[in-house]
């Protein structure tokens, strides 16, 4: 009796969280989506279609949840360069991201200027980054500041990896949110690897634990597991919005794929570690939590998988046809108010 | 129309702009309670609070990253570095950041900061806090770099500023805050980035630079007309970038010889630019070799009395290549 319980528990986790069943099976379709795209790229970057692919690959579970739990119409995205289940859940549609992947005019994270990976939208309030790691924690505190000095009901929400994690720029950032009490959420991916060097390499302690000397909340939370990363980044926001200041969630994972296309990972850990971390793939552990539920089944997962192929086959075929940039438009856009400006 | 000094022109902008603009505000370290260490925001916090005049935290990537993502947002934030010297640790946020946003996003998002930074020695500041940085910043599209000389300038140079809807590093020179004074007109005017100013008509020599040489050259002038008969011609850039072509290039012509002038190091200077636009544009025009006196290619100036005079421009080393040239 007692162990019938606790199942049922187990399989209303995310009614506890206040998330309907609708919302779980959006999540996971995001999540599915984010996989499938990014699988796609590194096909078109081995077959010469696209130049260049940096893979989020076992990192979606907790990108997607990260959204779900913030306000989707009113709050700022600081992503890096692997959140493509962020910026899909956020409202990027299969075909932007290709436009960005084919570096064509209509992109609308760059018009084909960066690199794919390199997010922007201010139509979805995607704040445009760089590639130098972690600048955009002070951008990040920077708009929370000027939420708090307008009275704006909403945070602003940020990612690194746990290299990042090093840098000046996510101290000074860190301090600067605390010590103004700012309403941002700062969320650490460690994916346990910065390109090849390990994490016992990048940090002798635990991520989670600097907020501590930095007068806020820091948590650390499985990264494999969507709705403990919902349920962080849902009180992260709720303890922003009542003025109580930043958090930071250090989510635990691994980076099942190579750092990018120009990457042989193998090189520097073995494939059985890479295949050990693929039996915690948050993706298909949140699929058996659906299929637990008696929410989700085979069937219905052949259904989305087909059915999101053909979305990111459609998306492909028409950012390669969709033109590139004008050459000349290289001069455009340096300054507001000249033509050129170079 | 008021005298005023050159520092009191800087806080009068900036109080200004934040009573005009509500989504204008100051931040850095020391700016607020004790209004900077040379007193350029000092009453601003009285009158708009301390949200608005913020003391930050003493670190300077965040300082420059925390306005431009306020800047982002759409806010207006002046970012005060207190030493020109101590802004390289936010040279990322200004050069791989603010200068690359509009760009990077084509278009689609902008970055309206204003970073403020004393330069120059002639204060006993030693290595670190006599520096004149713009050398490091020049060259980076996506910036704009402005450094008044006047008082009026000053005033209207940081209007423009803070409202122009791109990045703009304002070099004001520390040792004009309480030399310089001169008249201000109490209504809203602004300087336009971009635009040089010619600061006087002659016709033997032309002088060429920015900031505090210029008061050596406007000197050296007078005098070397009245003593000697020699008539200069003078150009304040006053935006070092982008630079004014048009107008280095007429000022160049009007005379045929030219002489540049500036506290920053020769190599890398902006006086090489200025050189190159000449010699591409005009070099039939010219009379004379391109002459430039610059601050010598050593680190930086040191504290010691004798070696910092060595490093310093001043009237009479501005003087003595102006009728060089004119002999020429």
């Amino acid at each position: 009796m007692k162990e019938h319980e606790t199942v049922t528990a187990n399989n209303n986790r995310h009614e506890q969280l206040g998330l309907t069943d609708g919302q779980v099976l959006d999540m996971y379709k995001y999540m599915v989506l984010a996989r499938k795209f990014d699988e796609r790229n590194l096909l078109l970057q081995r077959a010469g279609k696209i130049n260049f692919h940096v893979s989020g690959i076992g990192q979606e579970a907790c990108q997607v949840a990260a959204a779900f739990a913030l306000d989707r119409e009113k709050d700022y995205f600081l992503p890096y360069y692997r959140d493509y289940g962020f910026v899909l859940a956020v409202g990027m549609t299969p075909r932007e991201l290709m436009l960005s992947a084919f570096a064509k005019a209509e992109d609308p994270n760059s018009g084909g200027r960066q690199m794919p990976g390199h997010f922007g939208s201010k139509r979805l309030r995607i704040v445009t980054g760089s590639s130098p790691v972690t600048t955009q924690v002070p951008h990040a505190v920077g708009i929370a500041l000027a939420a708090k000095m307008q009275k704006k009901e909403f945070v602003s929400f940020v990612t690194f990896g746990e290299g990042s994690s090093n840098q000046g720029d996510f101290h000074e950032g860190c301090n600067f949110a605390g010590v103004h009490k700012l309403p941002v959420i700062i969320m650490c991916e460690n994916n346990q690897y910065a390109i090849s060097v390990p994490l016992h390499k990048q940090i002798s302690g635990k991520v989670s634990d600097r907020a501590l000397g930095y007068g806020f909340p820091g948590v650390r939370v499985d990264g494999n597991d969507a709705l403990e990363v919902y349920a962080a980044v849902k009180e992260a926001r709720e303890r922003a919005i009542r003025g109580e200041g930043p958090t930071l969630i250090e989510s635990m994972m691994y980076r099942l794929s190579p750092h990018s296309t120009s990457d042989n990972d193998l090189a520097y850990r073995t494939k059985e570690e890479v295949e050990e971390n693929w039996k915690k793939d948050g993706v298909a552990r949140f699929k058996n939590y659906l299929i637990d539920c008696g929410l989700w089944d085979e069937a219905r997962d052949q259904d989305l998988i087909a059915q999101l192929n053909l979305e990111i086959k459609e998306a492909t075929e028409s950012a390669d046809l969709a033109p590139f940039p004008k050459p000349e438009d290289t001069l455009l856009h340096v300054y507001a108010d000249a033509e050129g400006g170079a | 129309m008021a005298v005023m000094e050159y520092i009191d022109a800087i806080r009068l902008a900036m109080k200004e702009e934040m009573e005009r603009d509500e989504s204008v505000f100051v931040l850095g370290e020391d700016v607020g309670v004790k209004g900077g260490v040379f007193t350029t925001t000092k009453g601003l916090m009285d009158q708009f609070g301390e949200m608005r005049v913020l003391d930050t935290p003493l670190a300077e990537s965040a300082i420059a990253g925390v306005a431009i993502g306020a800047a982002m947002y759409g806010m207006k934030p002046i970012a005060e570095m207190q030493y020109s010297d101590f802004m390289f640790p936010a040279t990322n946020q200004i050069i791989s950041e603010a200068a690359k946003i509009r760009y990077r996003s084509n278009n689609d998002w902008s970055c309206p900061v204003v970073i403020r930074a004393p330069i120059g020695g002639g204060i006993f500041g030693g290595l670190y806090h006599s520096q004149c940085p713009e050398s490091v910043f020049f060259g980076t599209p996506g910036l704009k770099i402005v450094a008044p000389y006047s008082a009026y300038d000053a005033k209207g140079l940081l209007k423009a500023a803070i409202r122009d809807p791109d990045p703009v590093l304002f070099f004001e020179n520390k040792k004009c805050y309480k030399l310089i004074t001169g008249d201000v007109p109490d209504d809203d005017y602004v300087v336009p980035i971009g635009k040089a100013n010619l600061l006087r008509e002659g016709s033997d020599i032309t002088v060429i630079s920015y900031s505090l040489p210029l008061h050596f050259a406007m000197q050296a002038a007078e005098e070397l007309e009245k003593e000697e008969g020699i008539s200069a011609h003078v150009l304040d850039l006053r935006t070092i970038q982008p630079l004014d072509r048009d107008a280095i290039i007429a000022a160049a012509r009007a005379t045929g010889k030219v002489l540049i002038v500036h506290e920053d190091n020769k190599t890398g200077g902006v006086g090489g630019e200025v050189s190159a636009i000449i010699a591409e544009h005009c070099l039939y025009d010219l009379d004379a070799p391109i002459m430039r006196l610059c601050g010598p290619d050593v680190p930086a100036m040191p504290i010691s009395p004798p070696m910092e005079k060595f490093f310093m421009l001043n009237k009479d080393k501005v003087k003595e290549s102006m009728r060089q040239l004119a002999l020429y």
